[in-house]
């Protein structure tokens, strides 16, 4: 009489798993958009003291309309403003004197929706990623996304990113 | 013909199937590895907006999620239809925050406290004011990294 425990079972048992464990995977991967909010301190950041040729100020309404430093501007036409606005490769007196002094400041309404609101955040920062991807390949031939820790952060030195965000104005009064 | 006809008369050997286990385990193994399991019943609705400059989570282990969206149906008799906070399993107000985050501190070791991202999964029809309330509570509770999350954008703004 064999001893042998019977293996042969072992490929059902490893099958009944192996199909748990596909019905239950999610494949598709977590994207966002990432981002760092900054500490909390009572006292609020009023960017309108700065020198305004320094400051791309971005408000949307609670109709989910854009207003660009006082003109009304399409989503589209957002990421190439900006950027010729940190840039500035004409040196034009209206735009930023210079990437490092630049500042974005982005105020929206308790009334705006958020898929607007991401819409614009993701065109501000699409502009700066396309000026480092622009840096990127000009200075080390390389994409940004595998460029070394120490070379971003050069890049990013030169141009940082500074995107402000206000308080919400609250115009409905009832924009929750 | 005379090439290939010599084993034509043999009988066949079988393919052994003795190794069957070992590569079903091996697959197994990887799906072992790989799966997260779902984190939570959705009870909110949350289509999240799309856009073009995301990126993937690194680690999903740190990785906490604030789902943010009308309550689904068979919520709304209680809960109504107004934008409503969702923590875990349950239906959370904006004061629940600084204890989710301090929970989920806890959960992980020291090194990686700071390393925590709250993904937030937000409905794209919600309108900011609410969402304001979440980042301003989150930046209280010293939770500063933040992902929305979106999805990858079909085609480019008109």
């Amino acid at each position: 009489m064999s001893t042998e425990i019977n293996a042969g079972s072992m490929a059902d048992i490893a099958f009944l798993l192996l199909i748990f464990f596909l019905v239950t995977t999610t494949i598709n991967p977590e994207k966002g958009i990432r981002t760092k909010l900054p500490p909390w301190s009572e006292e609020e950041v009023d960017p309108t003291q700065l020198n305004t040729r320094n400051v791309y100020s971005v408000l949307v309404n609670y109709q989910n309309e854009l207003l660009v430093r006082g003109e009304p501007m399409r989503a589209a036409d957002l990421r190439e403003n900006a950027r010729e606005f940190i840039l500035n490769p004409q040196a034009r007196p209206d735009l930023a004197e210079s990437p490092t002094k630049a500042i974005i400041s982005l105020k929206n309404d308790r009334g705006t929706e958020y898929g607007t609101y991401l819409m614009v955040y993701n065109e501000l920062k699409g502009a700066y990623n396309e000026i480092w991807e622009e840096m990127s390949q000009r200075d080390y031939q390389s994409s940004y996304d595998d460029l070394p820790i120490s070379s971003k952060k050069k890049i990013q030195d030169t141009v940082p990113m500074v995107i402000s965000e206000a308080e919400p104005t609250d115009v409905t009064g009832q924009g929750n | 013909m005379s090439k290939f006809s010599k084993k034509r008369g043999n009988t066949s050997p079988g393919i052994s199937t003795a190794s069957l286990p070992d590569i079903v385990f091996m697959l197994l193994f990887f799906f072992m590895v790989v799966t997260v399991m779902k984190n939570a019943d959705m009870m909110v609705e949350v289509s999240v907006p799309e856009a073009s400059e995301l990126k993937k989570i690194k680690d999903k282990s740190l990785a906490t999620y604030y789902y943010i969206g009308k309550p689904l149906p068979q919520f709304q008799e209680q809960w109504g239809t107004k934008p409503r906070l969702q923590l875990d399993d349950k239906f959370a107000e904006l004061e629940d925050i600084p204890m989710f985050v301090q929970r989920k501190k806890d959960s992980v070791i020291e090194e990686k406290k700071d390393q925590l991202v709250a993904s937030l999964r937000i409905d794209g029809e919600v309108t900011m004011g609410f969402v304001t309330d979440v980042k301003t509570e989150l930046r209280k509770a010293g939770q500063l990294k933040v992902n929305y999350a979106g999805r990858e954008r079909a085609k480019d703004l008109e």
